[in-house]
């Protein structure tokens, strides 16, 4: 986001920020609560008092109000852009119920109730969440999801979710609606974008906490002294008092927080990630244990060649040309895959010769293959398979061949032709699950975070071991079934370990249901997505790394300005104390390190700093610190320079070059 | 030998001695409190108390039992003080009045033994050995009581209990004060400390009789500093010749103000299984005490004040028989604990150097801080200092496997706003109160310091004063009273609620991606958060106190 862009979005955001001066809005925060306060008794004090410090000390007061509503107003700004976008998903959509004796009658989508069954053909709005439950058709999600290319949705198995405000782009459906309306996935959906549903997360409550009390000691602090600067002869002016409250209680932190929260949500909605709660998002922070999926989050979930092996003296080049021409017109990804390799084993890139005919793979012969003009035939197959069709024993080379690719986790596919009479088995094709790229990096990254990865696979032990050493999973849960999965969370559960997972079939509902943080994805059942408490609408289960990176940075970015908003608060102290006590004391004057002109600029130029910094760090908060993975004590060290130290140096600085300009100002200066 | 370098051999040997004992005493202590095993003396104290010692109890029946003792403790000890008449050995005393006693049982139940009397002109020996110095056992095992079931908090994992205070409270009364205490007296009366049950008159040179108030005082000063209480038997305190006769006493006493402290931190490390997170909380003390002890030192041999450099050095209100370096020592020694005794007048220290003392105890006295108060303290600050900076590692806050939430916030929010609200409000009271100027010692600045000193050594159980001003009206008696009392027992309600918070838990598996907490690293931070927190709270009172002053 460019700084440009933001600034008009702050603009735009503007009315929406002077609304929210309503205390009824503040009270919700007692911190910019006590600011408000504090601006309206400024204010008045304008009234007996208009003196050109007093009036700006009134307006720099309200600025931090207005600068700290603005925040929240332009997080939730990007939320109500989407939700609009979704709202016009959601137009009024007329459902054609078949009542169980077979007749039609059209009801507007609003009247749907849970359990009828509607017919949707090409063409129309899908009017409500359901699923299908009567044929096949394919569907544009775009509203939803923003991907244009139509998913397949078919009756029984894991494909049978439909959601209502899409639009049925081939075939007719029956749909039985699974939601009532008003409660639907689009309607939740705009409700959390919007930030309708939003509620304080229990880190947010806990850090509320918190600055509520330093905010009651502050208070306490200067309220008593009051009475102690009279004692000192240097009774204090209520506006300064003032003044100085709202300088030392966590303003920067107080006016961005719910901005954090709010910018940790959009974030996800921008990886098209739906978190149902910011309770979600902030236990992804806390992730420790992450189950993965083997097919489709660690591997590419097919088969790929990966190595000819020739036998019985065959030529690796004559085994490699061989193999190409056998798969050439083969288009499953195995076949695609072996093409792919013999050209990077250096086969020429020539069509199929006139004349030949591709065998396809059947049940019945187990055996895929070309069959050449010259009468030559080539298959490719099972082991088993190509044994019977070539006859005679098998070489004791390819035997062995095959048993290790097996062991391996492999799948063997032997390769033999035949010309005439003569048959020979020429080598075998070692096919593997092949981790996806940079799978490798990433675990080790996350590991450094102290996150422990566990791949889940329906594979036996002996193939799981291989793709987890390969891939540099943690563990492995080998021939999972759902149950096993849930017993797993249940056990990391029990040492005290926060759980993610993924899922989209119903019977992982359960298990989404008890981890604590559980994708379901979006091409999954009604059942899957109700279970969860996030929902990828990408359905793509890699994305579980970056959701867990996306809580921790919320967390890291609410530290990060807790930290710099406290330690702002000693700089404040040194431009306001000696300019408080100047006068009764003026050794104090030896604290004014930062050289203020007078004590009513050093006063002022901290209120217009404690202002302006809220500005200053909305974008920080929309885009959150940048996490880079590495352990705890590394990004500890870095955050603790940057925002602890960096927050004790940069008002200093920041309130001596206020000083400067201000101090020109006649009254002031 | 020059001072500065039997000033700094004093420091080696005191830090080479606790280095020696600290690994025994604190591995003994976890012992004593993790042992099934009962002795018969103290099966025998149960059985008379009702006690089923075998049985834990809720965080709740822990901290009722701590309140309902320590209600009891006051209301005795309140009894002995007004009707000290009626007791024998009493030196044919009157009865102490009202609001002293109220103020005195409140001092001395709390471990805080502010004396707002003469210790020598007001009490008879019984009521001094059998009130006070009771108490000063008692106490004291009650502040290990609190730290103790604060460990067990962390240490339990979904645990309904904390333990038994009465076993607790027994245990550390009768295997850890009485025998060091017994040792230390022993060692004290070897080197000159008076212990006697008489007052002696003797006939002075000019031929005059005097009586020499005499007493069971090797006894209690043991105590006194062993259980920082801080209490003297003498109205000189630790500055009088027959409670700290010489330069060995005086780094003896000082020995014995530290030992159980700092080895409480070993005895967490044990407790817990990781003794780096009880070295990294003592590195953390340590900082903070040496940083105490060099300021202190530097400002009172330099002498950096007007009246001082007249004079040529800052030995008003000093022994000359402990001299500079001693008498800074003894002074952040007692304000770094909550003893509050003194080998010197604080009153009389340096601007910076009373400063010292000052913040020492607005640091919430955790360096290394009151027998088992201290321990308390500083690991409620660091689960502050992990609450706030640990998000920034990017998990929701955890310390020692427990997860810092909304509920162990609550208790520490209101752990860290307690003792700084009893403080300024006291402060803001008595400061806005006409008659507070004429009670105190000195104008200006340093009178106001000696209304900010009051309220926090009170608050803080202190009991050390800046002896300048007049505490004895009943505002001032009342109040002091209140501030020790709240001061007290609201920090050791919310650690007890805080520990039953924690020990219902589950544990946290430490892996990669955890705040680091026995680390050089975390001590910086905590050494940092405790340093900041108090300094925010009080920068405008100590900028019209000491700071003025020291900068004036």
């Amino acid at each position: 986001m460019t700084i440009r862009l933001l600034i008009k979005q702050m603009l735009a955001q503007l009315p929406a920020a002077l609304r929210k001066l309503d205390p009824r809005h503040l009270w919700r925060s007692p911190v910019m609560f006590i600011v408000w306060l504090g601006s309206v008794a400024t204010t008045v004090a304008v009234f007996t008092d208009p003196s050109t410090f007093t009036i700006s000390l009134a307006v720099w007061l309200w600025l931090t109000v207005v600068f700290g509503n603005l925040a929240e107003a332009v997080a939730e700004g990007r939320g109500k852009a989407q939700a609009a976008s979704l709202r016009a998903a959601r137009t009024d959509t007329v459902a054609r119920v078949v009542a169980p004796d077979g007749t039609e009658t059209t009801v507007p989508g609003t009247q749907l109730k849970i359990g009828d069954l509607v017919l949707v053909a090409a063409g129309e709005v899908i009017p409500g969440d359901g699923d299908v439950v009567v044929g096949v058709a394919s569907v544009d999600e775009s509203a939803i999801t923003g991907e244009s290319a139509p998913v397949i949705r078919e009756a029984g198995g894991d494909r049978s979710a439909v959601t209502g405000g899409t639009t049925v782009l081939s075939d007719e459906i029956t749909v039985k609606i699974t939601s009532a309306p008003g409660e639907t996935f689009l309607d939740k959906m705009i409700a959390l974008v919007e930030g309708a549903s939003r509620r304080k997360t229990p880190n947010e409550i806990a850090l509320s906490i918190l600055l509520v009390s330093l905010t009651l000691v502050f208070v306490l602090a200067v309220a008593t002294l009051s009475p102690m600067a009279d004692y000192a002869g240097a009774p204090q002016d209520l506006v300064v008092l003032v003044a100085l409250l709202v300088c030392l209680i966590p303003t920067t932190i107080g006016a961005l927080l719910s901005a954090i929260g709010i910018a940790g949500m959009d974030r996800l909605v921008r990886v098209n990630v739906l978190a149902m709660s910011g309770r979600a998002v902030e236990a992804a922070g806390d992730v420790s244990t992450l189950l993965l999926d083997k097919t489709g989050t660690i591997t590419y979930g097919n088969r790929q060649a990966s190595r000819f092996v020739p036998v019985g003296g065959v030529s690796e080049t004559e085994l490699r040309d061989v193999v190409r021409l056998s798969s050439l017109a083969d288009q499953t990804p195995e076949g695609r895959s072996i093409v792919a390799l013999a050209l990077a084993e250096g086969a020429d890139d020539q069509d199929l010769p006139v004349g030949a005919e591709f065998i396809e793979f059947t049940a019945q012969t187990r055996m895929s293959g070309v069959d050449l003009s010259d009468g030559t035939q080539i298959r490719k197959g099972a082991g088993s398979a190509i044994h019977g069709w070539v006859g005679g024993t098998m070489p004791v080379e390819l035997t062995d061949t095959i048993e290790s690719i097996s062991r391996d986790g492999g799948t063997p596919l032997v390769v033999a032709s035949k010309t005439g009479d003569t048959s020979r088995v020429l080598g075998v094709i070692h096919l593997k699950d092949v981790v996806k790229e940079g799978m490798v990096e990433r675990f080790a990254q996350l590991r450094a975070m102290g996150i422990r990865t566990v791949m889940v696979t329906g594979d036996n032990a002996l193939t799981a071991t291989s793709i987890a050493a390969e891939a540099g999973v943690d563990d492995f849960l080998a021939e999972a079934t759902p149950e096993d999965k849930m017993e797993l969370i249940r056990k990391e559960q029990a040492g005290g370990r926060l759980v993610a997972m993924t899922g989209d079939g119903t019977n992982d509902a359960p298990a989404l249901a008890a981890a604590d943080v559980g994708v379901a994805m979006n091409t999954g059942t009604s059942a899957a997505k109700e279970a969860g408490n996030m929902v990828d609408l990408d359905s793509d289960p890699t994305k579980l790394i970056d959701i867990v990176e996306i809580g921790k940075q919320l967390l890291i970015t609410r530290g990060a300005l807790t930290t710099f908003s406290i330690a702002n608060d000693i700089a404040k102290y040194f431009a306001i104390i000696p300019a408080m006590f100047l006068v009764a004391y003026p050794s104090l004057d030896t604290l004014n390190v930062m050289g203020l002109a007078t004590p009513e600029s050093a006063i002022l130029s901290a209120v217009i700093f404690n202002a302006l910094i809220i500005v200053a760090l909305i974008p920080l908060a929309l885009r959150g610190v940048k996490f880079r993975p590495a352990s705890a004590s590394d990004v500890l060290r870095r955050n603790i320079l940057v925002f602890g130290l960096g927050g004790v140096i940069a008002p200093f600085v920041g309130i001596k070059l206020i000083d400067l300009v201000i101090s020109t100002i006649p009254g002031i200066g | 030998m020059s001072d500065t370098w039997s000033g700094l051999l004093t420091i080696v040997t005191l830090v080479g001695v606790l280095a020696l004992v600290y690994v025994p005493l604190g591995d003994y202590m976890a012992r004593v409190f993790t042992t099934p095993r009962h002795t018969r003396v103290e099966r025998r104290i149960y059985r008379l108390g009702g006690v089923n010692a075998d049985a834990e109890q809720s965080p709740r029946a822990y901290t009722l039992s701590v309140l309902g003792f320590s209600l009891v403790s006051i209301v005795v000890l309140f009894a002995i003080l007004v009707g000290q008449s009626h007791l024998p050995y009493s030196r044919d005393l009157p009865g102490m009045p009202g609001w002293m006693s109220f103020n005195t049982a409140i001092s001395f139940v709390t471990n805080t033994n502010w004396q707002s009397y003469g210790g020598e002109s007001t009490l008879g020996f019984t009521a001094q050995a059998a009130g006070l110095a009771v108490q000063n056992f008692l106490s004291a095992a009650v502040g290990i009581a609190v730290a103790v079931a604060l460990i067990r908090g962390f240490v339990r994992v979904r645990s309904g209990e904390l333990g038994n205070f009465w076993v607790d409270l027994t245990r550390g009364t009768i295997r850890i004060l009485l025998p060091i205490a017994f040792v230390g007296a022993l060692v004290l009366v070897l080197n000159g400390v008076v212990q006697s049950f008489t007052d002696s008159t003797v006939t002075t040179l000019a031929g005059h009789s005097q009586v020499i108030t005499g007493g069971p005082v090797a006894s209690q000063e043991a105590i006194k500093e062993l259980g920082t209480n801080g209490g003297g038997f003498y109205n000189a305190n630790s500055a009088h010749p027959f409670e700290n006769p010489n330069g060995f006493t005086n780094a003896f006493e000082i020995f014995l103000i530290l030992l159980i402290p700092v080895a409480l931190t070993r005895t967490l490390g044990t407790m817990l299984g990781d003794r780096r997170q009880g070295l990294t909380v003592l590195g953390a003390m340590g900082v903070l005490f040496a940083t105490a002890v060099a300021i202190a030192t530097w400002a009172e041999i330099g002498g950096h004040s007007q009246a001082a450099s007249a004079a040529g050095a800052a030995m008003e209100g000093k022994e000359t028989r402990f001299g500079e370096w001693a008498s800074a020592l003894f002074a952040v020694a007692t304000t770094g604990t909550s003893t509050g005794a003194v080998n010197s007048s604080h009153d009389s220290l340096t601007p910076t150097g009373g400063g010292v003392t000052l913040v020492n105890m607005m640091l919430g006295e955790v360096a290394p801080g009151g027998v088992g108060a201290g321990l308390y303290g500083i690991l409620v600050m660091a689960i502050l200092a992990v609450f706030i900076a640990g998000l920034m590692v990017g998990r929701t806050p955890e310390l020692l496997g427990k997860k810092i939430g909304a509920r162990e916030m609550t208790y520490v929010a209101l752990y860290t706003l307690s003792v700084p609200a009893i403080i300024l409000v006291g402060v803001g009271s008595a400061i806005a109160l006409g008659s507070t100027p004429g009670a105190m010692g000195n104008p200006g600045g340093h009178g106001f310091s000696e209304v900010v000193y009051a309220y926090t050594s009170g608050a803080n159980n202190n009991g050390s004063a800046f002896g300048g001003i007049t505490v004895t009206s009943t505002f001032f008696q009342v109040t002091i009273g209140l501030a020790m009392l709240l001061g007290r027992f609201i920090p050791i309600v919310l650690v007890l609620l805080l520990a039953g918070s924690l020990a219902r838990q589950a544990k946290v598996p430490e892996t990669a991606g955890t705040l680091p907490t026995s680390t050089p690293l975390f001590g910086g931070l905590l050494v940092g958060v405790i340093l900041l927190t108090t300094g925010l709270t009080f920068f405008p009172a100590l900028a019209l106190g000491p700071i003025a002053e020291a900068l004036s």
